[in-house]
């Protein structure tokens, strides 16, 4: 396919990055649901159908989320990836590397998926078609995820997030697994995106073709599902419990749920200066372990 | 025309004296700049402008900064007073169309940036006019409301003062408690100062409350500035022009590297409210209206706030949401600075990714050659100079290194 650049965009040509979670261990144990990691491909393959057909100029990028590598799997725009049946190729490839790189033999749980990587991936190709010039389809992605958060994975999901939003790049997610995810919830809400977690799995491609097809312009006019609850609390380091009050090292901004005379994440000695600190001087003196 | 003129003669004047006087302004601009040697064809045919040249250089200097600040504790808490001359000096027009205008609009770009990069600083502006210090805003976390103050209050007159103004400086920032950092930033257009006193204590007061001064001068270099500077362990540049001041003031919303005696670390209450919920009507603490859902309830006394971060009008509690303390971290977990592949390497082309890890964009130059290209040293990864950039300057993510598991989590934690 030939550079499009001297054609003239109209605001409604979108540049779709698509994030599939193949997590061999989430698709294993949604096999007892009629929701097989097939079905979910065959709906996610006649979205992506029906993206390109909306718009001729439209754009499609597939990268897929592994356990252990994230790959691209699909580009409507480069002629070596641009066939439908090469993804399914393509995916299969990458399925086959990800196995051979798993090292360990049994995990607990379903697992993390590389959610941090693909996102850091699709946002270098966003960044990619801004560098072409002024002209460029409107760039959004869109996570279709099903395993948990990875705590491992918490500063570098928020290193991304925060990267397309400064770039003004929405984040949707379409969660698919059967709990809510916390870090989409925020990347949806900071970056001006749609959170969805549908109710019936089965029903997939009206989702996706209802609240994720349209472009950003479109989006306007529509009665997009509102954000509800963004959960902002957030977990101290020491025993991962959420908080709504806690104690933040000044050096690191580590948060504690106690006070603490050392910070465990930079080795900071607290305590010279406590009698000078206004905000923080009554309330302490409580915990036992204050002084 | 005289614009052009004048700037182009400051900064070639030397060595343009003879040949350039036979020109027209207007043609020396074009033969001087060589405006067709930055243009560059790229793949299908169309003229670029790019500037491999400044490319590299710009990125080796970056590459250098984040190598020497890697493994360096961190202002992350900042108290920074910028205070702004706005005396007579101010209304010279060898910027245009003022020295007070392009000050101002940089101050704005740099309050956004700041916030951006410093979640849980603030700032407080502070004016130099009529020889008197004025504050114009108190230490606040809000972007728009200094932007509007200072706005609000644009105009020139009398003499600057830099006594005056740290002396004020120096009476707000001893309020504040002991773990953050006191910073001054001083946007200086006068060349001289006219003080009611001695300076030299002031600049010894200013050194003993541990503030750190950098001035970032727009006429010429004073010494008075310069050992300010020196004292407090502040920077100080004097700027070019406007796109040089704007790097300058730049500069210095990235947090600089902690001193141990500077500030001392301590454990702060903080409040994480929750998003009221959409609907409620309530009125909130800091604007003292009824408003209708999206505010912050705080958690110890459920006094309701507009946004975050801010600190709680009734009781007192820094209240922030766990994204803002995000935001700082990758100031704490830098990525390594990508290596250059070594050009033995290179001949291998067999050997050699075809395409750049993060962008997919060809690594291969037109006649099949091997492009320019950096290694993360982590995961071997190869990327291009862009994604390189890119990924130092914003995302601070390493696309290779997240694509791995147990190492992405080993390095996390």
């Amino acid at each position: 396919m030939t550079p499009v650049s001297s054609k003239l965009y109209t605001d409604d040509v979108s540049l779709l990055m698509v994030l599939i979670d193949t997590n061999p261990y989430l698709w294993s144990s949604m096999k007892n649901t009629a929701f097989t990691f097939s079905k979910f491909l065959s709906h996610v393959l006649a979205f992506l159908n029906s993206i390109l057909l909306l718009n001729q100029m439209n754009q499609v990028v597939v990268i897929a989320t592994g356990y252990n590598s994230c790959d691209y799997v699909f580009d409507s725009s480069s002629s070596s990836m641009q066939r439908a049946e090469c993804l399914l190729e393509k995916l299969e490839e990458f399925v086959d590397k990800d196995e051979t790189l798993s090292q360990e033999d049994s995990v607990d749980g379903v697992g993390f998926s590389l959610l941090s990587g693909s996102l850091s991936m699709a946002l270098c190709y966003i960044q990619r078609v801004f560098r072409t010039g002024p002209l460029h389809p409107q760039p959004r992605i869109l996570c279709l995820h099903g395993s948990p958060d990875g705590p491992g994975q918490y500063v570098a999901v928020m290193n991304a997030i925060f990267s397309a939003q400064r770039s003004m790049v929405p984040i949707d997610s379409c969660v698919i697994g059967s709990q809510h995810s916390a870090f989409l919830q925020q990347a949806s809400y900071i970056t001006g995106g749609v959170y969805l977690k549908p109710q019936v799995s089965d029903g997939l491609f009206q989702y996706l073709s209802t609240v994720f097809a349209t472009d950003l312009h479109s989006r306007a006019f529509l009665q997009l599902p509102r954000p509800v609850g963004v959960d902002f609390r957030a977990s101290c380091f020491c025993h991962k419990n959420t908080i709504d009050m806690g104690y933040i090292c000044s050096v690191c901004l580590s948060i504690f749920c106690k006070h603490h005379k050392k910070c465990s994440t930079c080795g900071s000695n607290f305590g010279e200066a406590r009698k000078q600190d206004p905000s923080a001087s009554g309330q302490r003196r409580k915990t036992p372990d204050g002084s | 025309m005289n614009n052009e003129e004048k700037r182009f003669n400051r900064e070639e004047e030397d060595e343009d004296e003879e040949s350039g006087r036979g020109r027209e302004a207007w043609e020396r601009t074009y033969a001087d700049e060589r405006s067709w040697e930055s243009l560059q064809e790229d793949e299908s045919g169309l003229l670029r402008p790019i500037d491999n040249k400044t490319l590299s250089h710009a990125q080796y200097r970056r590459r250098l900064r984040t190598a020497t600040a890697a493994r360096v504790q961190k202002g992350l808490i900042r108290y920074l007073y910028i205070i702004i001359d706005f005396s007579r000096a101010a209304a010279e027009m060898d910027y245009k169309p003022s020295r007070m205008v392009v000050v101002a609009k940089q101050v704005e770009a740099f309050v956004r940036e700041f916030f951006d990069q410093n979640p849980l600083s603030q700032i407080g502006l502070v004016i130099l006019k009529d020889g008197v210090a004025q504050c114009l805003t108190d230490l606040g976390g809000s972007p728009e409301a200094h932007i509007k103050a200072l706005m609000g209050k644009l105009g020139t007159s009398g003499d600057a003062s830099l006594q005056n103004g740290l002396d004020l400086v120096c009476d707000l920032l001893n309020q504040i408690p002991s773990y953050g950092h006191r910073e001054v930033l001083i946007l200086y257009s006068a060349l001289s100062t006219c003080d009611p006193g001695d300076i030299l204590e002031t600049i010894q007061k200013c050194k003993a409350s541990k503030i750190r001064c950098s001035v970032i001068g727009l006429s010429a270099e004073l010494y008075i500035c310069k050992h300010l500077c020196q004292e407090t362990g502040g920077m100080y540049f004097v700027a070019l022009d406007e796109p040089h001041l704007k790097e300058l003031v730049l500069e210095h919303a990235p947090p600089p590297p902690a001193i141990a005696e500077f500030a001392v670390a301590n454990l702060i209450k903080m409040g994480f409210p929750q998003r009221a919920a959409e609907g409620v009507i309530s009125i909130c603490s800091c604007h003292k209206e009824a408003k209708v859902g999206g505010g912050y309830t705080c958690p110890r006394c459920k006094a309701r706030v507009c946004e975050l971060p801010t600190e709680c009008c009734i009781c007192g509690l820094t209240l922030v949401s766990s994204p803002h303390l995000a935001r700082s971290y990758h100031h704490l977990f830098p990525i390594r600075p990508f290596d250059d592949v070594s050009p033995s390497l290179l001949k291998d082309i067999h050997k050699l990714p075809k395409n750049c890890f993060g962008c997919q964009q060809s690594l291969l130059n037109p006649g099949n050659l091997p492009g320019l290209q950096v290694a993360c040293p982590n995961c071997k990864q190869h990327f291009c100079l862009d994604c390189d950039i890119y990924i130092h300057e914003s995302l601070h993510n390493c696309p290779g290194c997240e694509s791995l598991n147990s190492k992405t989590i080993s390095d996390m934690e």
